[in-house]
């Protein structure tokens, strides 16, 4: 039996992205995109574990118990994002301190657990592996796409590089502090949101209150 | 007490789970349609968050730190490695034995957050708070506060959003933007609200 390598890596990146159409794994993906080399660690860990844990998750998936299984998930990921932890630990001590608490709470990330739930538990661990991935990169277009803006736009730098040379070192450009700032991250996502669904307006939601109107007259607010 | 009720305030306001750290969004974005559920939502996770912070306090300063196990004679033993999955798993018994407790003694209660509780399990809020609480190294009254102050943070947050958003079903939104689009940019407007609080102290 054969699997569409192709549709199960790719779709998750545009057409079915985890952040923009399934509102999942929002929690971290916004506090640690003021820089691009966190939010590019962030991404590789991200998509590390949920690809493995998903390959992990679909292998043991006829020896889960159905009532425990989410504290089952729940172990194998944590030992993930151990691994992970100790790993940047290690070798990007600077990287770990800056991204904090949200290397653990990967744990949570909503990402993580609704592909395992969604896709290991139903799907052999090669696909799985695949799907993983796939949404881990989707997670990342993001992640990245947000992280040039904040850390260009904000900090006149990328990757720590100045790229545009800032007013107060003699240069031209007059960095928006803004964009460093927690709200600015909402501002962005919701922007992106916009664009991509003007794109593909099949992604486009219906509005509540029509629908409410149309089919379910009876039932109030 | 002066520095617990300033950590009080700074953790509601100031430092919001929610608006600032963009913890719990997933739940925070999807269970705020209506002002009660969000309500409901929200009691739960003060009620949670002011347990786990605590008890995982009491785990971390006497299980897993370095030479914390100095009780038992085992001074150079360092667990800390061990914390991701101790404090999942005490989130997660908790909210287990919380559901259980809540059914046998106080139905009432029960029936009101019985959906919530296993989403809570989940939420990022809840682990963050737990994570913040180790790595700012907190004393137990100081991590007692701070659940409270946090929890109470994030169900101002999501019952103020869901009170937004009940108003502006109303309204007329471009279609791309229509539903979460201008979720996030509510949300964002609102971040800048909770902005003016930054740098109040008692």
């Amino acid at each position: 039996m054969t699997y569409p390598v192709r549709k199960i890596l790719f779709s998750p990146v545009i057409d079915n992205n985890p952040i923009i159409l399934q509102v999942l794994g929002i929690c971290s993906a916004l506090a640690v995109t003021t820089q691009l080399s966190t939010a590019i660690t962030m991404s590789i860990a991200l998509t590390l574990v949920v690809a493995c844990s998903s390959a992990a998750i679909s292998l043991i998936r006829y020896h889960i118990p159905a009532n425990i299984r989410i504290i089952v998930q729940m172990t194998i990921i944590a030992s993930l994002v151990i691994v992970v932890d100790q790993f940047l630990r290690a070798f990007a001590y600077e990287l770990s301190k800056e991204l904090s608490v949200f290397v653990g709470l990967i744990i949570t990330n909503c990402i993580v657990m609704g592909r395992a739930e969604a896709f290991a538990m139903k799907n052999p661990p090669w696909p799985s592996f695949l799907d993983g991935l796939g949404n881990g990169l989707g997670f990342s277009a993001v992640l990245v796409t947000v992280g040039v803006i904040r850390e260009l736009f904000g900090l006149g730098t990328l990757l720590g590089y100045t790229v545009l040379p800032l007013a107060r070192d003699g240069g031209w450009y007059v960095p928006n502090g803004f964009l460093l700032l927690p709200p600015s991250a909402f501002f962005l996502i919701g922007l992106i949101i916009w664009a991509v669904r003007s794109w593909k307006t099949t992604q486009v939601e219906q509005a509540e209150f029509r629908i409410r109107e149309m089919r379910k007259p009876a039932e109030t607010a | 007490m002066d520095t617990l009720v300033n950590l009080f305030i700074t953790a509601v306001f100031v430092e919001n789970l929610a608006l600032s750290f963009f913890l719990g969004m997933c739940t925070f974005l999807a269970i705020s349609k209506k002002i009660e559920t969000a309500l409901g939502l929200g009691i739960a996770v003060i009620v949670v968050q002011v347990l786990t912070v605590p008890i995982n306090n009491l785990i971390y300063r006497y299980l897993l730190r370095d030479g914390a196990l100095e009780w038992v004679g085992l001074s150079s033993v360092d667990l800390s490695f061990l914390g991701f999955v101790s404090y999942i798993g005490v989130i997660a018994a908790i909210v287990q034995i919380l559901e259980m407790f809540l059914d046998r003694f106080v139905p009432a209660l029960y029936n009101a957050l019985g959906i919530f509780l296993p989403l809570i399990t989940v939420n990022c809020a809840i682990l963050g708070g737990t994570l913040f609480m180790v790595e700012r190294d907190y004393t137990f009254a100081e991590s007692v506060t701070y659940g409270l102050g946090s929890g109470f943070g994030w169900a101002l947050a999501i019952t103020a959003m869901a009170g937004v958003r009940e108003k502006l079903k109303y309204s007329d939104v471009p279609d791309g933007l229509q539903g979460l689009g201008i979720t996030f940019i509510s949300a964002g407007l609102m971040a800048l609200g909770f902005m003016a609080f930054s740098g109040i102290r008692l």
